[in-house]
């Protein structure tokens, strides 16, 4: 038992060894990527970092994602708070019936509705927009929202809304002072969720998009140019795509279990 | 202010969870509602609240309808069994809240807040969150909030159910006292008659959603108008005899004979339920007029200073409460003794027809 302490060492290893290869790559030149294998950068450069963070066609990505993402996040927590609160608070017709279909959308692969969406969106003018993509990922995130937020305020006994009730407080009242600090953790892991899957997601935000709201992960598989692959930059392009997640992963931390069980803890 | 319910129903998907209850509670009085759990106790008191609205009848507020005010325009407070604070506010806004929400000024708040902090002794509590008080401290803030507003109708629902016995009848005590001096109407929730019985005042006997007796407390416990109020208001339960008389006599499953002794003899031949306390029967002959039974020990339970012995009197489950520690082989028979000036008799329809008279106090 005095090895147990390999056994996550060893497995943690192998799970960041490609995230390293990633950060070894985009600190190296191209010709040291493509002659030799070297464990770290022979000649250190930030050269690669340097064009993202100069060139237009590259770091217009990182803006249109972080549009239509925060866009997409806020849509989501907002169209799916109230949507939670009745879930959770009031029975109604086919109210179980209803929860369980918001999932089912869940299910089906984000390729079926990539050309009603394109169709559509073309048709109207929303084409090459960030709204078309973040309303589009709504179709993913607001029912997930729901699920998740519907489980945290399931947490908090009925009886505090009532007792807000008799105390005065009107409700919106109630749901923006007393309510939503409440479960703030469970807005914070939903709005996560959100986030994560709008980020990563490609095809709809590749198929509704061209040039004005062209997402980071669209460009970074459309490099190959006349003159190959850019090995550098495509990695430092990666480790710059993973610091968003990372970051906001480390802000919801203690929260995620929670999340995860869709906030039925 | 004084408070009457007139008529009201609620039905659940075809089930009356309250059924024709009328009732009017005066400016000033403690009124408990008293029944088992699921006995209609929160609905009815959901539906003074205002929280729900009845199917069918009113509910009138010094003489005006309030059925379908909402909750927010009538002047109520409220305090659950479970201790329920806002998690995120501290206790001092836990309490201040009715006030700050009808805009008191903040002088007059901090004034009230003091006040009412030192009452429940939560004086030195004000800046914590609820989370880190201790049972008793959150429902004392929760009744403190209930307290502040200085409503018209304050609703407690069991509300020390979920406290440790000592903080219970410390609370238990000053409650009455603390709101009394509102000059509201006050109604209390409770499952225990020990607990109305203590409190006082006036006690509505509920049972299946329905009334069965409101009155004095007093009254209830020493007249039950049914058999259902005097089981209600019994605990240890009710032992219970059904006889029926005929030709002067008096038999039990047609073969047990029961002599007819105190007020046996006046009753016209019919079906009978006989009732009596625990504590009325017997394990030594303590008069010439008892009535001697032979049962089996089923359960012998012993708190220190008394024993409740569960026995089997042909078929019927039957309680002894007898003083000091008795503690009998289990299946062993014994011989009991039934206090017939102690019996209450109901017709074949459970109404009284009997009370024994009150035991002078010596």
């Amino acid at each position: 038992m005095r090895w147990k302490w390999m056994i996550p060492t060893v497995y943690i290893f192998f799970l960041l060894v490609p995230i390293y290869w990633l950060l070894n790559m985009s600190l190296k030149t191209n010709s040291e990527i493509l002659s030799v294998f070297s464990l770290w950068p022979q000649n250190l450069t930030f050269d690669n970092y340097r064009v993202i963070f100069t060139d237009p066609s590259w770091y217009s990505g990182y803006i249109n994602s972080m549009i239509y993402v925060s866009m997409n996040v806020a849509i989501s927590v907002s169209c799916a708070l109230p949507a939670a609160y009745a879930f959770s608070r009031y029975s109604f017709v086919g109210d179980k019936h209803l929860f369980f279909w918001l999932l089912t959308n869940r299910m089906a692969p984000p390729a079926v509705f990539a050309l009603p969406f394109f169709q559509l969106y073309s048709s109207i003018g929303l084409f090459d927009t960030h709204i078309a993509v973040a309303l589009a990922h709504c179709l993913f995130n607001i029912p997930l929202s729901v699920w998740i937020l519907e489980g945290f305020m399931s947490g908090i006994p009925r009886e505090i809304d009532e007792t807000a009730f008799i105390d005065g407080y009107s409700w919106p009242h109630f749901f923006v002072k007393i309510f939503i600090p409440n479960i703030a953790s469970g807005i914070g892991v939903t709005a996560f969720f959100c986030f994560m899957f709008s980020w990563v997601e490609l095809l709809l935000a590749r198929t509704l998009t061209a040039v004005n709201a062209k997402p980071i992960s669209a460009i970074m598989t459309r490099t190959v140019s006349a003159s190959g692959l850019d090995w550098g930059v495509l990695a430092a392009a990666g480790i710059l795509t993973i610091l968003p997640g990372a970051l906001v992963i480390w802000f919801v931390r203690n929260h995620i279990a929670k999340g995860f069980a869709l906030g039925r803890v | 202010m004084q408070l009457e319910l007139r008529n009201v129903s609620t039905k659940v998907g075809g089930e009356y969870h309250l059924k024709d209850i009328s009732l009017a509670f005066d400016a000033g009085t403690l009124n408990i509602l008293l029944g088992a759990t699921l006995s209609g106790k929160t609905s009815l008191m959901r539906l003074m609240a205002g929280l729900d609205q009845p199917t069918s009848g009113k509910v009138y507020v010094r003489g005006k309808d309030v059925t379908g005010v909402a909750v927010q325009k009538r002047n109520v407070a409220m305090v659950y069994q479970q201790f329920i604070n806002y998690p995120n506010l501290s206790v001092y806004e836990n309490i201040a809240s009715p006030l700050r929400i009808a805009k008191v000024g903040k002088k007059i708040i901090d004034e009230k807040v003091a006040k009412v902090s030192r009452l429940l002794k939560l004086d030195d509590l004000l800046r914590r969150k609820p989370q880190e008080l201790s049972g008793g401290q959150q429902q004392r803030t929760a009744l403190a909030r209930a307290l502040i507003k200085g409503a018209e109708l304050v609703l407690l629902d069991e509300p020390l159910a979920n406290l440790d016995y000592k903080l219970r009848e410390e609370l238990r005590e000053e409650l009455p006292r603390i709101f009394s001096e509102t000059g509201a109407v006050f109604v209390y929730a409770t499952t225990e008659p020990s607990e109305a019985l203590l409190l006082g005042g006036n006690t509505v006997s509920l049972h299946e959603g329905r009334v069965t007796q409101f009155g004095p407390t007093i009254d209830l416990f020493s007249k039950p108008a049914n058999l259902i109020t005097a089981r209600t208001l019994s605990d240890p339960p009710l032992n219970t005899l059904p006889v029926t008389k005929f030709n002067n006599r008096m038999l039990y499953k047609s073969h047990v004979e029961i002599p007819l002794l105190g007020r046996l003899p006046d009753l016209p031949d019919d079906d009978y339920s006989i009732a009596f306390r625990p504590h009325h029967l017997y394990l030594k002959r303590m008069s010439e007029a008892m009535i001697s039974v032979k049962a089996k020990v089923v359960v012998a339970e012993i708190t220190g200073s008394e024993s409740f012995i569960h026995i089997d009197v042909a078929g019927m489950r039957w309680v002894v409460l007898a003083r000091g520690i008795h503690d009998p082989d289990i299946d062993k028979t014994i011989e009991v003794f039934l206090d017939p000036s102690k019996f209450y008799i109901f017709d074949r329809n459970e109404q009284l027809v009997v009370a024994p008279e009150a035991t002078p106090i010596v």
